[in-house]
């Protein structure tokens, strides 16, 4: 059973068609990878996902159950698209963390404010912060930051800040983690600390969806590979074949073009 | 100079009086004018339209006339035209007549730069607060309140040390606050008349005030710049 399906997902801008009838699957523990140029759509796509966009048509199911119906009449309230989303986490391109906050504080605050929601938050506070803290703690040190959690944004480097945008999305258990070009805004430096983080959740057996430009990166540690163009799924499938043998003539071009 | 030191304990006592109208209207003006300009600029950035152009008039009305305007009509109009003196009369009627002029006249400019402060905060931040599942009340007051106070305090400085001079307009429906105090010794008051330099005097208390203020201003600067 997919842990995700994505049927006939519709989405345009005013006039503009951003999307056009996307369909795809996601085996859990697999890495999808998704590639194309500027404007194909990729990003609408993970925002779709995220509940940032609302679809114009199509579904979204995870492992079955319905979580988008654009043809559903209820209009879905706040609490249940936050429950939905969560089944996602998105790893920005501009990291988006909260500058007021350190790296800890940043891994930290949804869970906390989540958990002041729990019926016995009043009864057991220390130990649920407790464990709160001890699990962002992990999350910093297996990505290697455990000596600059207590570091505010703007002390960290921006690939130390991407990593710290990974270790705030893991804290909320996503099913599924996407990524946002993640290393779009850093110098080619800092690219390879985030990629690493981002193979080692895979060897981890993270399900995870990336829109990235890295094209090495992409063919290396995806599973299956979506390419887009022009708002559609011109070819999907295995990602060792997408990358060695396309079938599309606009594959093949746009593939061609990354390697000179 | 022997009458000056002989008045002079008697215009500093005007004085001190005068002052403490001054810093209650001051500070009653702050305490309503904060929270109402925040109630304000969320009017004027509803997504129902009529509410937000009604915010806006308002908005547009009370920063396009002058305050001193604004403290006659408020303080006139009920019982010239009405008929009815809501605010009661002497000292304690024109004081609440000048605070709801001045909180209204301040909460509309604190709107606006409260609206400036939330607007430059980038969409990311509310995007990142909602995929991590929190709520927009929560990235309001977790994630954006503070990032905006940081934005805002320069501006808001301004503001705050413009309205502890612009207390003086009360002076025009006979506040007796500091200015009026002074201005007495010149018509004449418990046997000094003539006398300008009680009104020099009362600019050092505006100068000390506002002194004091900046350093208080400019330390919560400080504190926020722990973040960028």
């Amino acid at each position: 059973m997919a842990i995700l399906d994505v049927e006939h997902i519709c989405k345009s801008f005013g006039r503009t068609e951003v999307l056009k009838d996307i369909s795809f699957s996601l085996e859990e523990s697999q890495v999808l990878s998704i590639i194309g140029s500027s404007g194909s759509g990729k990003t609408t796509l993970l925002r779709c996902l995220n509940f940032l966009e609302t679809p114009d048509k199509g579904t979204m199911k995870i492992r079955d159950k319905v979580i988008f119906d654009a043809d559903a009449k209820t209009n879905l309230s706040e609490a249940q698209i936050r429950e939905n989303r969560l089944h996602f986490g998105l790893v920005f391109q501009s990291f988006n963390l909260f500058p007021q906050y350190t790296a800890l504080g940043n891994v930290m605050l949804a869970r906390e404010l989540e958990a002041k929601g729990r019926p016995d938050y009043k009864a057991k506070k220390k130990e649920i912060l407790a464990e709160i803290e001890a699990q962002a703690k992990e999350l910093l040190t297996q990505i290697g930051l455990a000596e600059r959690m207590n570091n505010y944004p703007h002390q960290l480097s921006g690939g130390q800040c991407q990593r710290v945008a990974i270790a705030r999305a893991l804290a909320m258990r996503p099913d599924i983690l996407c990524f946002d070009e993640p290393t779009s805004a850093l110098d080619p430096e800092l690219t390879g600390e985030v990629l690493k983080v981002i193979r080692e959740l895979a060897e981890q057996k993270t399900t995870m969806i990336i829109v990235t430009h890295e094209m090495a990166f992409a063919r290396d540690v995806a599973d299956t590979a979506i390419f887009m163009d022009d708002g559609y799924i011109l070819e999907q499938g295995n990602a060792k074949e997408l990358f060695e043998n396309p079938t599309q003539e606009r594959t093949k071009q746009f593939l061609r073009n990354y390697q000179s | 100079m022997d009458t000056f030191f002989q008045q002079l304990p008697i215009v500093l006592h005007a004085l001190n009086v005068g002052f403490l109208q001054t810093l209650k209207l001051f500070g009653v003006t702050l305490a309503g004018a904060l929270p109402l300009g925040l109630a304000i600029s969320f009017g004027t950035r509803s997504n129902i339209k009529i509410i937000k152009s009604i915010f806006k008039v308002i908005v547009w009305i009370f920063r396009g006339t002058p305050l001193m305007i604004q403290l006659l009509i408020i303080y006139y109009f009920p019982g010239l035209v009405m008929h009815n003196a809501i605010w009661g009369g002497g000292e304690k009627g024109r004081f609440i007549a000048a605070c709801v002029a001045f909180i209204l006249n301040y909460a509309c400019y604190f709107s606006e730069i409260y609206r400036g402060g939330i607007q430059s905060i980038p969409i990311g931040q509310e995007e990142a607060g909602l995929v991590l599942g929190m709520t927009k009340r929560q990235i309001f007051a977790r994630v954006k309140l503070l990032q905006m106070i940081k934005r805002i305090v320069p501006p808001m400085s301004n503001e705050i040390l413009t309205l502890v001079k612009d207390t003086s307009l009360a002076r025009i429906i006979a506040l007796q606050e500091i200015i009026w105090a002074g201005q007495a010794f010149m018509k004449g008051s418990q046997g000094i008349s003539g006398a300008i330099w009680p009104l020099f005097f009362t600019g050092i208390y505006y100068l000390i005030c506002n002194g004091v203020l900046t350093v208080v201003l400019g330390k919560i600067e400080k504190k926020l710049e722990f973040f960028r």
